[in-house]
Order: structure tokens, then sequence, then C-alpha cells
């Protein structure tokens, strides 16, 4: 877009005043709200049988990875499945609304879908809203006219490639396709391919990682491999396990019984909410009346118990 | 060089376009390379689209924007093709496309290069550039890759050529191009109209003609991949 002089009235669209705005601020220094992206790997190949997808599976909200296991490869129609790069909200969200215009678009014509159509709706929305909707999609599926593969990026451009690599680990995805794919793979080629690139994403590329999805789309059906490898197993794992310290059982109730009545009851009911004690004790030969609130250990109780510190002159731990 | 490269910026076609016109029709011919920031996007696309049976649209500039104005194009030129009756003329489709890209010159970026045949002018191509003047011309080039062939084609281009000299001088243009350009790469595509009908041809990018200071490809990996396995020890 050129930065115009000439002031035109708006004839119709969107306005981006606000994004420009919040471009503005965030040069200023004033950063956003940080929202959960997937930095992700997402690959696409066409093998003679059809169409097979992969993508890892991890999904990061700023430095930290908010999701271990997300799954980037969504439903569009039976015969299409498009992967997701980018904000996953965006992602989410317009791969959820074409799916259901495709339904939709089905019940109408009484046919399956092709990819082309599931394509002119996600460009025309990706281009209507500008690039703001930050979506990059794989966009792969088998119809009557064969297999199909596309790439459509966020600003609403598209391509139709035998094989295709987005997000931030495309560049290490490709690189494994570029030197090893061709034409007519079988469908376990095509499946270790896949593998292989992902996990070059995964291990070279910060903002992917965890597992590899793969789904092969072929004119018979849909496959998904949900979890296909798993290359990062937690290696940390005490064989003992972990256990908490315990807040309730230890003998606040005993302590006061004992301290105000002078007795010992072996078996208590759990304290419910708070309990009072009283007792006079002297300090410096001047008699003090002591009032003990004895209160609750269970988590459950925590909000009720809260209100009673306030004020205190002394608390026992 | 920031390696932290932007693989979200927005798609654009750096680009060689060229559109020249011989005696019975034009030869339209481009690169095939899309570019995110540094990043080629696809080595292998194919910039020039069908408008209708015999009009064609060489795009260069934002990819998003010359894609979606030549579909919109193409669903007009469809649409007046079923009103008048008969297929649309090059004039026409080039209007169109001036239409849309001058009336919304502010929010495009995209400069087209519209070339065809039709029974009442023959082979015509008309340049669009970015503000969306419309100007007819005998050859027309567009694209990052344009500068560095004005005073080549200033020199090259005849009146009245076969359509073979055409297509060669297409092909040299472009390859000259890319040459120079880094922003055009890939292969040459072409495509040739005229009152016969369509035909498209494809140019593998290392089977281009060598320019100055270009060397032939050595030890290059496809050589190796294609070869066939071999128990040779490495030579240390």
């Amino acid at each position: 877009m050129s930065n115009s002089v000439i002031e035109v009235p708006p004839k119709g669209g969107f306005s981006f005043d606000l994004c420009k705005r919040n471009e503005m601020l965030a040069k200023k220094g004033l950063n956003p709200p940080s929202f959960r992206k997937t930095g992700t790997t997402i690959v696409g190949l066409i093998f003679q049988d059809g169409v097979i997808l992969g993508a890892d599976t991890r999904a990061t909200e700023g430095p930290i990875v908010c999701d271990k296991n997300c799954e980037k490869i969504h439903y569009m129609a039976p015969n299409i499945y498009c992967c997701g790069a980018g904000t996953a909200a965006d992602t989410e969200a317009v791969t959820d609304m074409v799916s259901s215009q495709l339904q939709l678009h089905r019940y109408h014509t009484g046919r399956e879908s092709r990819v082309v159509t599931a394509l002119t709706l996600l460009k025309k929305h990706l281009f209507n809203y500008q690039g703001y909707v930050s979506a990059a999609l794989v966009l792969g599926g088998v119809d009557v006219t064969g297999p199909h593969l596309h790439t459509i990026y966020p600003h609403g451009s598209t391509d139709t490639l035998p094989f295709a690599t987005m997000g931030s680990g495309s560049l290490a995805a490709m690189a494994v396709f570029e030197s090893k794919y061709k034409e007519g793979l079988t469908r376990n080629e095509g499946i270790e391919l896949v593998t292989e690139a992902i996990c070059s994403g995964i291990f070279n590329d910060l903002g992917s990682g965890s597992n590899v999805d793969v789904c092969v789309i072929t004119k018979a059906g849909k496959e998904y491999l949900r979890n296909h490898l798993q290359p990062n197993p937690r290696t940390y794992t005490s064989s003992k396990g972990y256990s908490f310290p315990k807040k309730t059982g230890v003998g606040k109730s005993c302590l006061l019984l004992q301290f105000t009545d002078k007795r010992f009851q072996p078996v208590h009911d759990l304290t419910i909410g708070v309990e009072l004690g009283a007792r006079m004790i002297s300090i410096d030969d001047k008699p003090v009346g002591l009032q003990i609130w004895d209160t609750a250990g269970q988590e459950s109780f925590r909000p009720i118990t809260r209100s009673y510190y306030r004020g205190a002159l002394l608390v026992g731990l | 060089m920031d390696l932290n490269m932007n693989v979200n910026a927005p798609h654009s076609m750096g680009t060689t376009i060229i559109g020249v016109t011989y005696n019975g029709g034009v030869v339209l011919g481009a690169d095939s390379r899309t570019s995110t920031g540094m990043y080629v996007a696809n080595r292998a696309s194919d910039k020039i689209t069908q408008l209708t049976d015999n009009v064609y649209v060489c795009r260069s500039g934002s990819a998003a924007d010359s894609q979606i104005v030549s579909d919109y194009v193409r669903y007009f030129l469809h649409q007046h093709t079923i009103q008048v009756g008969q297929p649309a003329t090059v004039k026409v489709a080039a209007n169109l496309i001036r239409l849309l890209s001058y009336s919304n010159k502010n929010m495009l970026q995209t400069g087209l290069i519209v070339g065809g045949w039709d029974k009442y002018e023959g082979g015509k191509i008309y340049g669009i550039p970015l503000g969306g003047t419309l100007i007819e011309q005998p050859f027309a080039i567009g694209g990052s890759g344009s500068s560095y062939l004005y005073g080549f084609l200033d020199q090259a281009w005849k009146e009245g050529m076969t359509k073979d000299e055409a297509e060669r001088l297409v092909v040299k243009a472009v390859s000259l191009a890319i040459a120079r350009d880094g922003a055009s790469g890939g292969v040459v595509r072409t495509v040739i109209i005229n009152s016969e009908g369509v035909t498209r041809n494809f140019y593998p990018g290392d089977k281009l003609q060598l320019w100055h200071d270009e060397l032939e490809p050595q030890n290059s990996l496809l050589d190796i991949l294609n070869a066939p396995p071999s128990p040779e020890p490495m030579n240390i």
C-alpha cells in the first residue's frame, strides 16, 4: 500500500486505521499482550495415490511453549485437510469458518467438495483482511479432478505445488524436500519423507517441536496419523513420583486442645472452617487472655480461613 | 544479512515479465520466482495467467493483489462474453484491468502486461504499470528485472518478426534479466497467442544460454543424486 498525500473519501471495505495505530504503538515500545502462535513446521506433498500432509505439535506464546501436543492439521471436508501456521486463533477460526461454508455448499450442490473451492474461499477471506488475519496454510485434498496441494499466504496469494512447506521451520523442511522429493512416491516413501522433513523442522527450528502428525488423503479416504512419531519423550521422570507436603492432619486441632483443655484426643474430626479456643496466661504477673483461632488445613477452606489472619498478633506455623 | 528471515512477509513477485508482438500474434514471457522477503517461496510459479481463451496477462508486484485482480477481470470478461455473444477483445480485457488498477491505486501494488489476439486488431500488447495507466505498445516489459532490458529491447526488437524469432527474443530477454536481477530466477515460461490458438512453452533454468561471467555447473548435487550408486570411496 502506498502512502498517498491525497485524502480519498472511503469507498467501502474495511478500515485498518486501528491496525496502523497498533503498529505505531509497538514501534514506540508499548507491547500488545502476547498471543498464542504456532511457530510451526507444516508440509505437504503429492504422491502417486494422493496427498500427504504433515505438521509438528508445538504451540508457543512468546518464548513459552504453551501446548506441547496441539493439532495443526484441521478438517475442512471429508476429502480435504488444511495445516495452519501463524496465529493459532486465526488458523483455527478461518479453517473452521471455511469448513462450515464447504458443508453448506455440499448441501446446496449435492456433490463432494473440491479443493479449489476451499482455496478460493480461504484466499478471498484472507485478501479482504489484507494480511491482518495471520494464517499461513497448506491445503491438500483429493477430489474428482485428482490430488491437489496449495499454499495460502496471509495476504491472500496462493501457489500450487507438488511439495510445499510453511511456517518458521519451512526452510529446514524445504531443504529435505528439495534433496529427496521425486514424482510417483509410494505411500510409505511419502510418509517417511514427510516425517523426515518435519523432524528437520523440529530439531532445527526453535518455534517447532514435540511430535509429528501425518495425514494421508487418497481417493479411497483419509488416514489421520495423530502423533505418528514422538521423537521427544520426557526424559527426567522420577520412578518414585512426587508428593506435596501435607497441610491437613498435622496436629493443629490437637495442639489447641492440649493448650486450652490440657487433654489429648487421639481421633479427631476434620476441622470445618475455623475453631476458637481461649486461655488465660500470665505474662510479667499480668493476666493476659489469649484468643486462639484454629484454622482448617484443607485447600477448600482456604478462602474462609484467610479472613481470620487480619488483625492477628501472633501466627503459629 | 539478517538471518531472521520473515517468512510471513507479503508475497511479492520480484519478476521479469515481457510481452512482444510479432507478425500474426503476440508472445508473452516471464520468469518463475516468487519471494517472501529474502526467501524464494515458489521457484516454479506461473506468472502468465489466462483471462479468456485468447487473452493472457503477465503479473508482477504483489502476488496477492495481482491474483485477485486477474480473478475479478476473468469473471468480468466471462460475463462480458455472454452479454456480447462473442470472444472479448484484448482492448476490453486491458481496459477492465486498468479500471480496477486505477480506481484502487492507493491499495494495489501490481504491474500487469495484457497480451492476446482477436479478429479485429490481431495481436496486441497493453502495459498497465503501477498507477493504472493503460498504454498500447508493440512490446512491453515489467517487473524488477525489466530495468536491465530497456536498452536490449530498443536494439533487438524489430517490426514484423516471425513467431520463432519473437519467441527466441523473449527467452533471451528474460534469461538476461534473470542473470542480473536477484529477484528473478527459476525457469522461463512463454505463451504464444495467435489466430490458431495458444501454445505454452517451458525453458528450464539450467538449459538457458550462459552470459558473461556465468559458469557451467560443476559438481552439481543433481549429478550426484541422479547418478547410479557406485561404491567409490571418498577422496581426501
